[in-house]
């Protein structure tokens, strides 16, 4: 009884490690992808001032998920990244590489076309395997006996690259949105201009996946098609968001179309945790399988609650101290 | 040819750890070393402190950023390249590794901050209560990971239930046999590469002639520092390979070249063949190993043939690994007490020689410390958890010698861009020495809280430099 009370626990503080990863970095990674189309240089300015000082808190819930996945379900991490092996590699050159050009695209003037590479290819290589790991959860994994026994680019199928693309053009939506909270003038009229386009892309593709999805898992055909069920008020509200942010964008609002594409972010990631509950490696283990001791995730729980409400309070800290516009010639570096 | 992934997959853990351990090495000494300056400036009010910690809070802005970077890659090695091992060992290593992120992000988010950016906008005693809390943090943050990697050493505290360990003793697990002089040996190694690197840059100063009173005090202080440190550092060695012999003989026999258990063991140079079971040629001191390991003369020393041949690390490596460390330090001994010596008359500012040899001698420490790392963990070699499991049962199943080799040198293409982009910047940083730092700061509230932006150095010069002699 206690151990199932703990894995709960831990799924619910991994998921919202999740969320609050994809939400956080997205935008920063959004604008990394949006890069190369942007107006001018002065546009890129405000673009990576917008997210320079709160870029690096948003990667810490990446790491945090991953060391706790170790400690609280190591079945996943013994799975995940063996089988996602070339996929995790890239992801982390594409981090680091962008990681390193905030710290220095400001700080050269010869070299800031390498530094703009950098962190356009960074991103947008990082957000594709972030998307590819979700079309591979979605598949699921071949597994014996607790050892993965596929091979190195079996992740990489054509509905993993949908789901890959997806998430590009998902993140991308993110940072045109909260472009258009952080800027004024030019850059702001830009990101108001391509924020319809990036949301139909964004929704044509969460209708592939959706349609693909029970196709490719017939678990989840079932639940979602055998009884009318109360899950279907989340691709509804989800509906309603994309909905609320065309409107805000009309109206040329500045807060609610990032709110209305947070909104949508959640309730398809929602979507998602329902479609699979509780199978964390797919297609046969759950959350229990995967758990590891007992005593393990309680010892560890008591640090990572305590750490948890700091990091919170910090990064909301943070946000505030940085609230406002970005306007060009401001530094944050 | 085979591609091994096994072996390539330890080459990329050696690679990547290797590349990782040389920051937080530095920045656990210094962090110690700002306090202190940030204590003395309290305390005197003494602008030299001031100017001195100012600077070096920059140097550690700096380094202190690779190291997070390049740790962030350590987190995912486990599971990529050693799932056995990972999902075996998880129910220790997880809370540990899980333990020292959490360690370095409450440091972040409560301190780091203020010691960066906090530098008079704060009271003074909460800035100096920040630099402790910062040095602290380092502490706590490596002690988490040698005890896991102690654990690995000497395990303790668990129990194997169907190829899993489960805890049954936390604080034996955690303080298990080879820990205590585990940590202090790498403790006091930090302590020594921070003095030696301060030492190095200082003396480099003076040579040109850039702020002399801030680098003499910086220099006569390190150079006290390091003559109480570096034999300190020998003797706790010494126990840590009293420690070893209990626990791990072979790799004590390793270190020593020594096949046969036999007593009057002499210290020497050879050239181990492991494939005769022999060394080719050695020049001896006759019974030192004996004396240094058992503190008797015809103390009796283990063999490396106690061990099946399978189950031998690889003995030239540990042997002159082993060599490489020793040798240094007593080195890095020397050295100091030269310092000592020409401290009368005030030469040890002056003397050119010695200062050029300070500025080479900022190198050793981190040589060292990897010698030593590669003794530690080649010697225990085949077994990943000591006794247990090896690295052959440790390995990720799936895992084949092309996936290895491109992780490999994809690790390795990406470090070297990126390191050297750091080390880069990092001598522009020390080049712009101990200047005030220029208008970039009036924007004080808004000063991105990420460590780099601590140092203000340009990367390149298009513009004019921001620094003058």
């Amino acid at each position: 009884m206690e151990s199932f009370d703990l894995s709960v626990i831990w799924a619910l503080i991994i998921g919202f490690g999740v969320i609050m990863y994809v939400l956080m970095d997205g935008f920063d990674l959004g604008l990394g992808i949006l890069y190369p189309f942007a107006p001018n240089e002065e546009a890129r300015d405000v673009m990576m001032n917008s997210v320079a000082p709160v870029w690096d808190g948003n990667e810490t819930w990446l790491v945090l998920g991953g060391a706790g996945l170790l400690g609280a379900f190591p079945l996943v991490y013994s799975v995940y990244l063996p089988a996602l092996y070339i996929g995790v590699f890239l992801m982390l050159a594409g981090l680091i590489f962008r990681g390193i050009a905030f710290e220095f695209r400001f700080k050269s003037r010869r070299n800031r076309v390498w530094w703009n590479r950098a962190f356009c290819w960074g991103s947008a290589v990082a957000a594709f395997a972030q998307g590819a790991v979700v079309g591979a959860y979605i598949e699921g994994f071949p597994v014996e006996d607790f050892v993965f026994v596929g091979g190195a680019l079996d992740w990489l199928t054509p509905f993993a690259v949908l789901t890959g693309i997806s998430l590009m053009t998902g993140y991308a939506l993110l940072g045109a949105t909260w472009l258009i909270l952080k800027s004024e003038g030019e850059v702001q009229r830009w990101a108001y201009r391509i924020t319809p386009t990036l949301l139909l892309a964004v929704l044509s593709a969460f209708a592939m996946i959706s349609f693909w999805t029970p196709l490719v898992d017939p678990a989840v055909f079932q639940r979602w098609f055998n009884h009318i069920h109360l899950i279907w008020v989340l691709p509804t509200l989800a509906l309603a968001c994309a909905a609320w942010l065309l409107m805000a964008v009309y109206r040329r609002q500045e807060g609610q179309p990032f709110i209305a594409t947070l909104g949508l972010f959640i309730f398809t990631y929602l979507g998602l945790v329902a479609s699979k509950w509780p199978v964390i490696v797919p297609p046969n283990y759950t959350i229990w399988d995967a758990a590891s001791a007992p005593e393990s995730q309680l010892f560890l729980l008591i640090g990572v609650l305590f750490v948890i409400p700091i990091v919170l309070a910090y990064t909301a800290w943070t946000y505030w101290v940085f609230r406002g516009k970005v306007r060009p010639g401001d530094g944050y570096h | 040819m085979e591609l091994d992934p096994l072996l390539l997959s330890r080459l990329q853990f050696a690679f990547v750890v290797s590349f990782h351990a040389i920051f937080p090495v530095f920045t656990i000494g210094l962090a110690s070393y700002i306090a202190v300056l940030n204590g003395l400036f309290y305390k005197t009010e003494n602008p030299a402190w001031d100017r001195l910690a100012l600077f070096w809070t920059r140097v550690f802005a700096v380094v202190f950023g690779m190291g997070v970077v390049s740790g962030i890659v350590m987190s995912f090695q486990f599971g990529t390249n050693w799932s056995n091992f990972s999902y075996a060992t998880a129910n220790f290593m997880g809370p540990m590794l899980s333990y020292e992120v959490v360690t370095a992000f409450f440091l972040e988010a409560a301190f780091l901050g203020v010691l960066l950016f906090g530098r008079g906008k704060v009271p003074q005693g909460v800035h100096l209560f920040a630099s402790i809390m910062v040095a602290l943090g380092t502490f706590i943050s490596s002690f988490w990971i040698l005890s896991a990697n102690s654990w690995m050493q000497t395990p303790a505290g668990a129990e194997l239930i169907d190829g899993r360990f489960h805890i049954t003793d936390w604080a034996a697990a955690i303080f298990n046999p080879s820990f205590p002089w585990r940590f202090s040996h790498k403790v006091m190694a930090s302590f020594v590469t921070g003095g030696f690197v301060v030492a190095g840059v200082s003396a480099w100063y003076l040579l040109i002639g850039r702020d002399v009173e801030a680098n003499r005090r910086a220099l006569s202080m390190c150079l006290w520092l390091l003559l109480v440190l570096t034999p300190a550092q020998a003797v706790i060695g010494d126990f840590h390979g009293l420690n070893t012999l209990e626990h791990q003989p072979t790799k004590v026999a390793a270190m020593e070249g020594n096949w046969e258990t036999q007593s009057n063991v002499p210290l020497l140079a050879a050239w181990p063949d492991q494939a005769a079971q022999e060394n080719l040629f050695e020049i001896g001191i006759p019974s030192l190993a004996s004396l240094i390991l058992t503190h008797h003369a015809d103390g009796v020393v283990p063999g490396i043939s106690e061990a099946p041949v399978d189950e031998q690390p690889p003995v030239w490596l540990v042997f002159w690994s082993f060599r490489v460390m020793v040798g240094l330090g007593f080195l890095m001994i020397g050295v100091a007490l030269v310092g000592l010596w020409l401290r009368r008359g005030g030469r040890v500012y002056r003397h050119r020689g010695f200062l050029q040899t300070l500025r080479v001698m900022s190198v050793t420490p981190f040589v060292a410390v990897l010698a030593g790392w590669f003794v530690t963990e080649t010697g225990r070699a085949p077994w990943l958890v000591y006794g247990v499991m090896t690295h052959a049962e440790g390995v990720t199943p799936s895992l084949t010698g092309g996936m290895a080799l491109f992780t490999l040198t994809g690790y390795m293409a990406v470090y070297a861009v990126v390191f050297a982009c750091g080390l880069y910047y990092l001598t522009r940083v020390v080049r712009q020495g101990m200047l005030p730092e220029s208008g970039d700061d009036s924007g004080e509230a808004h000063h991105a809280k990420r460590p780099f932006s601590a140092a203000n150095a340009r990367f390149d010069d298009d513009a004019a430099p921001t620094w003058r002699q």
